[in-house]
């Protein structure tokens, strides 16, 4: 299909004034949003940024999280009597972090990264991507944490009867069931974060809301643009939510009865 | 075997155990009842540790195990545990659940544990469970795999809690009957149960407590048949 001859003639007819019907008009704005100068391949650009985003931030976010989970959980099992000072030192700081993180929004956490941390570093997606992971890892760490008490302590006490050590029992017996239990919750928070990455244009990261941003002032048309990385966004969600359900109903085959 | 001194252990400012010193010998199959409340079963989840001591010291065949230094791991790996609701990990495989202990403590290699896994499952006559996962079992076959499982390790006693309480009235017998077997092979046996009749039949002890202390104890059929304490009496009464 060759949009190209309508597409100028009809913008020809525009630029003398003519009042265009409605589909004509439409028709030539979504030719000068996503067609014209080859725009497409740059929100194309900007979504290949958008997910690497994700990806790194997500891989900062559940190391993060699940180590702070772990400890904070590993700290407030601790039989009495024999808590560990250094454990506790690092619960301590894994509460600031979370309370620090959670506590401030997320905009003005970017903002500090990008203009006041890393303020002479040019890598503006990479500074954006570490601080979206920071931030994850603190939602990521309080939705392990519950997971990790929503597992019966009969586990925990069967695994260690059997000699198990804690992180023995932690990896194979309490964090399995745990994962099943927090994956709608852990699924919405990736979920989150992958709408979250738009922020970090405002650091000037070059995802897929800066160059929708960029394609609308240059045609003077921010409508297009920004309704079409909205659909680029659901798209995106979709396909997220239907692999969260394909996991969750394989993570179920053991309740199969 | 397990030797207990001056045992206390409160839960805030309720006392649970009061002051209590006992042994348990090798191949002894110690029963402990009474009312619930009485503090049986807090009494069997400090042997392993699994309830910390207020005060006292408890030691498994001389390691005083109550020492905050001991490997507690090393002595848990010598004392199995049956427990009330099972237990059993629901995220793997029969199988899986009973060669994952020997496997990561290094006691045995995979195909060992497989090879020991099916001869134990063989002998409770579940051998045809194996890949089965524990949602897929009765309360009585979740029990004998518990069993099993506590078994896998070569345990040198086993502690029962309330291995019967949480079954159907028709699947207490299956259990009592492995236990039973356990028992002729000279396994040594702690055992908190409200099961009357296997105390008589399999235990060589019975301790009855009650509040904390251990009110009587016996050779059961002097046990059963003239009680001393009024309280046993009564309880007794209740419960035959």
């Amino acid at each position: 299909m060759n949009w190209q001859p309508l597409y100028e003639q009809l913008a020809e007819q525009l630029k003398a004034g003519a009042e265009l019907p409605f589909w004509q008009d439409f028709y030539v704005s979504i030719c000068k949003a996503f067609l014209v100068a080859d725009r497409w391949q740059l929100y194309l650009k900007g979504i290949a940024t958008t997910l690497q985003l994700t990806v790194i931030a997500l891989a900062i976010g559940v190391v993060l999280g699940m180590a702070v989970a772990v400890i904070r959980t590993a700290h407030d099992q601790q039989l009495p009597g024999r808590r560990n000072p250094i454990l506790g030192l690092i619960n301590v700081l894994c509460k600031v972090y979370t309370t620090v993180i959670r506590g401030t929004p997320m905009m003005v956490q970017l903002l500090i990264w990008g203009f006041v941390i890393f303020k002479s570093s040019r890598n503006y997606a990479m500074v954006g991507a570490l601080g979206l992971g920071i931030n994850s890892g603190a939602y990521v760490a309080e939705i392990v944490r519950g997971g990790l008490m929503s597992v019966d302590g009969g586990q925990m006490e069967a695994g260690r009867s059997l000699g198990l050590n804690y992180f023995d029992t932690m990896r194979f017996i309490v964090v399995p069931q745990a994962f099943k239990n927090i994956l709608p919750s852990l699924g919405n928070e990736f979920i989150t974060l992958f709408k979250d990455t738009s922020l970090v244009s405002a650091i000037g990261g070059a995802e897929l809301v800066y160059y929708a941003k960029g394609i609308g002032g240059k045609i003077y048309d921010y409508m297009y643009p920004y309704i079409g990385i909205a659909v680029m966004y659901l798209i995106f969600v979709l396909i997220l939510t239907w692999l969260q359900g394909k996991l969750e109903r394989r993570l179920r085959q053991s309740d199969r009865r | 075997m397990i030797d207990v001194k001056h045992l206390s252990k409160s839960f805030g400012d309720h006392l649970v155990l009061d002051d209590i010193s006992e042994h348990i010998h090798p191949g002894e199959k110690v029963v402990i009842i009474g009312p619930s409340g009485s503090g049986k079963s807090t009494f069997l989840r400090c042997l392993n540790l699994l309830e910390t001591p207020t005060s006292g010291v408890i030691s498994f065949e001389g390691t005083e195990i109550t020492d905050p230094k001991t490997d507690i791991d090393a002595i848990r790996r010598q004392m199995g545990m049956v427990f009330q609701h099972f237990n059993l990990f629901p995220n793997m495989t029969i199988r899986k659940n009973i060669t994952l202990a020997p496997v990561r403590t290094g006691l045995m290699a995979q195909a060992e544990a497989d090879d020991a896994a099916s001869a134990l499952l063989r002998r409770v006559g579940l051998e045809d469970k194996a890949d089965a996962y524990p949602a897929q079992l009765s309360g009585g076959q979740k029990q004998r795999i518990a069993i099993v499982r506590a078994l896998a390790m070569r345990p040198k006693v086993l502690l029962f809690d309330e291995p019967t309480s949480a079954l159907d009235p028709e699947m207490v017998g299956e259990v009592l009957e492995v236990m039973k077997q356990l028992a002729d092979e000279g396994m040594t046996m702690v055992v908190v149960t409200h099961e009357m009749g296997f105390a008589r039949e399999v235990g060589s002890r019975v301790l009855f407590m009650d509040g904390g202390h251990i009110l009587e104890q016996n050779e059961p059929h002097a046990f059963f048949a003239n009680p001393k304490e009024p309280r046993t009496i009564e309880f007794l009464s209740k419960v035959l």
